[in-house]
């Protein structure tokens, strides 16, 4: 889809979530916390993409730069006193950058498992401390007391979300817009190439190491923006942001929509959300079988997620009104 | 020790089948509560059902094997992760619901509890027929791999699976089997260990850190690795509670990192 | 004249096998040189050592004067050295526009830009173009390497290389596996390229070494037994006794 072939004027259809963020916001205002949660989780989702779907690296530990990003705009406001929100935006930004260059120049050295080990290693580190540094992180109990002052001086965070829902709006938004540059462009097209055939890559005289840490970093930054987002929208942060478990969702998430397709990254957060809001509440031992299930079929039949599916389902709608039609037209 | 005898399968299995098996810990997780069920349900003496809860972790290791991670051999790493954190979610929610939130309990025979009396000292009388346990099963696994033919076979398919083919081995029967003893071995060792680790149903969860760090550290493919790891780790966790209790579990984790990092292999790691 | 790649007394070994022996070779600018020997001789592992993608036990490489023996596999495809694989190696997924692009593309420097679409770097596709019509490819830009023929493959591979505008070209069998209708078109390309550039071919086609080389170096065993013209290691009897025997089987 990216590349020097690609295509990349903006298609009519790239809009549509824009537009459904919009009628969203007027026609279901009750729904405007879950609404501002899906939106930071698709933020979240689109880095964890930059880095899976495209450059190939499989992580476990992602939630490490959320956390951090999370826990620093918590802590900034909280223990600090600073509540100005782009002030904590741009702490999160630095403090997981900062940690995705250290830790991404460490651990790209290795591959596959060990690489996995090491996403996973870092991320419990993280909860470990998180843990036990009450004072700092209000420990298990979690850090309230998360102010924001109005943004930009006139908009109050109000009670139904409303500037919530907004603020995640703009945000995604401009991930959105950063990450859509970066896959069209030629750095895009050498991710993709790193995750086709790495040797081709060194053969080329790429340096691939330091590329994947580069983009590593992005992506982490990218995760953190997004962590410190949820904890200004709750006005709290707790343990759940960091470890295994959100991790975990964010891939089956990605995976869901669709990996290394930008839009999947829109797509699977608005599924599992919204179902994990309905169906988890009703009958949560079902939930785990539910997406467990879902999972396992969606790795044997249907690798590439709902918009996998709704990619075949077009190319035969397509094969069957134009019988002349090629294949490789109607494919990315 | 329990660490040991749960991961050994699992580097087994990820060493020879090259898979990525999250959900290992499942397996250790059904060999728990059913050596649970078969005590209290069933009333079986406590030997014959660990033996029976073994077996039948592996019986169901091998329809699952058949069934599904027989079409992911080949599919790549990403794949391979996610059947097997959707696998830990569907056995979590049928733990659930079968055995509900509270951990299983478990009745140890008489002649297990108390404690023995040795050089002075005061041992739990469980922990130490667990190390003697241990003890007796690595040594059965070296002796089985590094001795038999059946140990031989694995060896070469673990290095070279094509060719072992062409020379006639038959790797699928091969990794049916070994799959099997793999995860046979988690029951066991969740089985065993189900008085120290409480079997409930986020086992697989909580102890899958563990559980993986205890192979990576070790070395996939590699039997001594894991048990070096195994101890390692365990010591390390121990002590590190004891003495420094504000750091936890940090100590097991920076170690991993480092010993990850100084050799990627594992200690003991045969393969890439 | 400088000498395009030069390598003294290179050595690997890999515990107690030795793989390669105080390998002497020399290729000259402009060169039509051929490595050719036994399978097993070591010509693969001799090239993954000019390439850098394995580092010798001892011994220098030298690439126009320049030593390089410690130079990283990126840097050397910087200075000029360009390679393709035994086995094909593409960016099989991809159009084969973009295999070639992403070639153009980190020879120019381009490759790490994030802000300008790739597809709009006119200049990177143009000569991209250029390059697949030279090799008979043009018609194919829109496909995914991986559909296309293996011969074609095996082309796309020579080119993805000459996008890197390489002074130093090393190709392992670049007819391997090819069709022999195909093998043809494979030689006519290797014929074409530009005499600037420095070829060094490993190859089993005898056919395609005698009519493209001026040189040729047989490697038996890791050790070189004899460099010459074509006629004469034609007239080598001991060319004959370890290798050329056997060629006249297949």
């Amino acid at each position: 889809m990216s590349g020097y072939s690609a295509n990349t004027r903006i298609r009519w259809t790239e809009w549509l979530p824009w537009v459904a963020a919009g009628a969203f916001f007027f026609v279901l205002p009750e729904y405007l916390s879950l609404g501002a949660r899906i939106l930071i989780f698709i933020l979240f989702a689109l880095s964890l993409d930059l880095i899976l779907g495209y450059a190939g690296i499989v992580t476990l530990g992602h939630s490490a730069f959320f956390g951090l990003g999370a826990y620093t705009a918590g802590i900034l406001s909280a223990k600090l006193g600073v509540h100005d929100p782009f002030i904590g935006l741009a702490a999160a930004a630095a403090m997981s950058a900062a940690l995705g260059l250290v830790t991404g120049a460490v651990i790209l050295r290795t591959r596959a498992l060990t690489l996995l080990m090491l996403t996973l290693a870092i991320t419990a580190i993280l909860l470990e401390i998180a843990n036990k540094a009450t004072r700092l992180t209000g420990g298990a109990d979690g850090l309230s007391g998360v102010q924001v002052s109005p943004i930009l001086g006139l908009f109050r965070f109000d009670l139904y979300g409303k500037t919530a829902f907004l603020y995640c709006l703009v945000a995604l938004f401009a991930g959105w817009w950063v990450v859509r540059r970066i896959i069209y462009s030629p750095y895009g097209a050498m991710l993709t190439g790193i995750r086709d055939n790495a040797t081709r890559m060194h053969a080329i005289g790429a340096p691939v190491y330091w590329r994947l840490v580069l983009i590593y970093t992005v992506s982490a930054t990218m995760a953190g923006v997004a962590g410190a987002l949820l904890t200004q929208v709750n006005q709290f942060v707790g343990l759940n942001v960091l470890g295994l478990e959100p991790s975990g969702d964010i891939l089956v998430m990605l995976i869901l929509g669709g990996v290394g397709r930008l839009y999947g990254a829109f797509v699977g957060p608005v599924v599992y959300l919204i179902a994990q809001d309905y169906l988890a509440k009703q009958y949560p031992e079902y939930w785990y079988f539910g997406i467990g299930v879902l999972l396992i079929v969606v790795v044997l039949f249907a690798r590439g997620g709902v918009l996998g599916i709704v990619d075949q389902l077009r190319n035969k709608w397509l094969s069957h009104s134009k019988p002349k039609s090629s294949a490789k037209a109607s494919a990315r | 020790m329990i660490l040991y005898v749960i991961s050994v399968g699992l580097s087994v299995t990820m060493g020879l089948m090259g898979f990525i098996n999250l959900a290992h810990g499942v397996f250790a997780m059904a060999g728990g509560f059913l050596l649970s069920t078969a005590m209290s349900a069933l009333g079986m003496p406590f030997p014959v059902a660990l033996v029976a809860a073994a077996l039948s972790v592996a019986a169901l290791s091998v329809v699952l094997e058949r069934l599904l991670y027989s079409r992911l051999y080949a599919a790549g790493e990403l794949a391979q992760v996610l059947f097997s954190i959707g696998l830990i979610f569907v056995s979590v929610a049928v733990a659930r619901l079968i055995y509900g939130n509270l951990a299983a309990p478990i009745f140890l025979p008489d002649y297990l509890r108390g404690q023995l009396h040795f050089m002075g000292r005061d041992f739990p009388t469980y922990r130490v027929f667990l190390i003697a346990f241990s003890a007796l099963i690595i040594f059965s696994l070296w002796f089985g791999v590094e001795r038999t033919r059946w140990g031989a076979m694995v060896r070469a398919a673990v290095d070279n699976r094509g060719m072992a083919q062409s020379v006639g081995i038959n790797t699928r029967v091969l990794f049916m089997a070994t799959f099997a003893l793999g995860s046979g071995l988690a029951g066991l060792g969740g089985a065993l260990g189900a008085d120290i680790l409480p079997v409930q149903w986020g086992y697989p969860f909580e102890h899958l850190v563990y559980f993986l760090i205890v192979v990576a550290v070790g070395g996939l493919g590699s039997l001594r690795g894991p048990f070096v790891a195994a101890l390692l780790i365990g010591v390390a966790d121990t002590a590190c509670k004891y003495w420094i209790p504000e750091f936890g579990a940090f100590l097991v984790y920076a170690a991993t990192i480092g010993i990850l990092l100084w050799r990627p292999m594992g200690l003991f790691g045969v393969r890439a | 004249m400088a000498l395009a790649l030069q390598t003294e007394k290179l050595c690997k070994s890999f515990g107690a096998l030795t793989v390669a022996d105080n390998i002497d070779f020399r290729l000259e600018a402009g060169a039509r040189h051929a490595l050719i020997g036994p399978n097993g001789a070591g010509k693969t592992t001799f090239v993954n050592m000019l390439t850098g993608a394995l580092a010798p036990t001892s011994g220098r490489i030298l690439m126009s004067d320049q030593e390089i023996t410690k130079t990283s596999q990126a840097a050397r495809v910087k200075l000029g050295l360009g390679r393709t694989f035994q086995i094909t190696t593409l960016f099989r997924s991809l159009p084969v526009l973009d295999n070639v692009a992403l070639a153009i593309a980190e020879r120019q420097g381009v490759a790490k830009r994030m802000w300008k679409a790739a597809s709009r770097h006119q200049e990177i596709k143009d000569e991209g173009m250029d390059l697949l019509g030279v090799l008979g490819l043009a018609d194919d830009a829109a496909s995914a390497a991986q559909d296309l023929p293996y011969g074609k493959q095996r082309l796309l591979e020579i080119a993805v290389t000459l996008g890197l505008k390489p002074k130093v070209l090393l190709l392992d069998e670049p007819a391997a596996g090819v069709p022999s209708h195909d093998s043809g078109k494979v030689l006519q390309q290797l014929e074409k390229l530009s005499s600037d550039i420095a070829v060094l071919i490993i190859e089993h086609d005898m056919d395609l070494v005698f009519r493209f080389a001026q040189r040729i170096t047989v490697l038996v065993q890791g050790q070189v037994l004899v460099e010459g013209t074509p006629h004469e290691i034609a007239g080598d009897k001991r060319v004959r006794d370890v290798y050329l025997g056997e060629a006249t089987h297949g």
